[in-house]
């Protein structure tokens, strides 16, 4: 690992300062991917900022028809929130399927979401429940914010700071995980919310998407049987050892029914 | 030079560090607590778990600094004027461990999960076990030796 400097500010504009100051700095939350990224000298950071003290990134608050998690929420906080257990138990249950005990105990979902690993969890909750990430700046829609394989509209230094979760009818998210990662290999989040029943797919492509022929039967019908004969082409899905393109998009079907499924039964 | 200062297995340290010394280096090297161990640096194999204010972490995955003000406690702390935590006790009754290799890490992670989840059933317990890697046992007797000293735990 190369040297950086190290600072842990207790708010956030002086977070938004030392990053201004300081073109090559990066923020630093859990460090679940930063730190092995850094590890393998595949990035050279002047300044690390750490957001750990800033007490206001670390709320979980349920207000009218939507809960609202600060940025810095751990993946374990997530699991074990009461509030979320009983408003959207489909995100608490997914955030209980990231990586291990030990990575759950550090990684948080606003560096989840800031990444967009194309084999991520959060981003599918993010789009199918029709979140929106809020920012230092400015408020982002889900169906804007993820663009490509690790992209997203966020702006150089912009730092999330909360995500807004609308509380749907039911939701649930199903993954085919990598025995050794337990990454996406597929993962499927189904939400029957306000705007209409939306359908993610995580770890398929490139980047997270919505499956628009799936949303429209669901809406129609929400049961596993309305989706039964609905499959995605495999040409512009993703295809590594792990699993083939066309196995891939076998698995998006079956992992959108098994969620139905368990939405119905939540 | 950056200074961290933390407690140690109950002992206040301070120590200067660079930006980018992890909290296992600081331990191995600094504090000479070989126990904690580096298996693969990639953060998943959990060799190197201890207890950060209570909570199991790879510290081969945090910054020193990320644990200024910490209570950090390490495998050398659990065991009582030379009798071992229950824990130790139950992974060495049931053959928990071949190399041991991988032994510092499992019994954190096995505390922690006691420490989290009261009523330990297997399938809990190999779930739980997904961060910590052994080369040896093939986990059988890892999951027994963690049921049972879940049970001692709470006698
Ligand atoms: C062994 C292992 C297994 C894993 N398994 C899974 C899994 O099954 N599913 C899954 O989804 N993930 C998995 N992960 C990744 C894990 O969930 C990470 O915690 C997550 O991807 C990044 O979150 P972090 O808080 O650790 O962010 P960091 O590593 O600290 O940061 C990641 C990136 O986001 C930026 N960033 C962080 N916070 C913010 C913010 N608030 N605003 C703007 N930018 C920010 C950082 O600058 C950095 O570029 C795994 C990781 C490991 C090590
Ligand atoms: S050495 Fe830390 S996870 Fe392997
Ligand atoms: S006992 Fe050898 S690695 Fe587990």
């Amino acid at each position: 690992m190369y040297d950086f400097a190290y600072h842990r500010p207790d708010n956030l504009d002086d977070a938004a300062n030392i990053l201004k100051i300081n073109p090559e700095a990066t923020v630093l939350a859990g460090g679940m991917t930063l730190i092995p990224t850094l590890k393998l000298r595949l990035a050279n950071p002047s300044d690390v900022v750490d957001l750990s003290a800033i007490d206001s990134l670390n709320v979980l608050s349920v207000a009218g028809e939507k809960v609202s998690v600060g940025a810095m929420t751990t993946h374990s906080d997530v699991s074990t929130s009461k509030e979320l257990m009983e408003t959207i138990p489909g995100l608490s249950r997914l955030a209980k399927g990231i990586g291990d005990p030990h990575v759950r105990h550090r990684g948080t979902i606003g560096g989840s979401v800031a990444n967009n690993d194309p084999a991520a969890d959060y981003p599918a909750a993010v789009l199918a429940l029709n979140a929106s990430v809020n920012t230092i700046s400015r408020t982002i829609n889900a169906d804007e914010f993820f663009t490509g394989q690790f992209a997203t509209v966020l702006e150089e230094h912009e730092i999330i700071t909360s995500i807004d979760f609308p509380i749907p009818r039911r939701s649930a998210y199903e993954k085919f995980s990598n025995p050794a990662s337990r990454y996406a290999i597929v993962g499927v989040m189904v939400a029957d919310t306000e705007a209409g029943v939306r359908v993610a797919v995580t770890g398929a492509g490139p980047s997270v998407f919505r499956v628009a022929k799936m949303e429209e039967a669901l809406s129609n019908d929400f049961s596993a049987d309305a989706i039964a004969g609905i499959t995605l082409s495999a040409d512009d899905l993703n295809s590594d050892i792990h699993a083939s393109s066309e196995y891939r998009a076998h698995l998006v079907s079956v992992m959108a029914m098994r969620a139905v499924n368990s939405a119905l039964t939540q | 030079m950056p200074t961290v200062s933390l407690t140690i297995n109950g002992k206040k340290v301070v120590a200067d560090v660079e930006g980018r010394t992890l909290l296992v280096q600081l331990l191995r090297e600094g504090q000479r607590l070989t126990g904690t161990h580096v298996g693969c640096d990639t953060s998943q194999c959990g060799a190197c778990v201890v207890h950060v204010n209570g909570k199991a972490v790879k510290s081969c995955t945090m910054l020193a600094l990320q644990a200024d003000d910490s209570e950090v406690e390490t495998i050398e702390s659990i065991a009582n004027e030379g009798e071992l935590h229950p824990m130790q006790a139950a992974f060495k009754e049931h053959h928990g461990l071949q190399c041991g290799f991988c032994t510092p890490g499992m019994v954190m992670a096995a505390i922690d999960m006691v420490n989290r989840i009261p009523n330990l059933d297997e399938e809990t317990v190999r779930h739980e076990l997904e961060g910590n890697f052994c080369r040896c046992t093939g986990y059988h007797n890892i999951v027994q030796a963690i049921l049972a000293g879940s049970k001692a735990m709470q006698s």
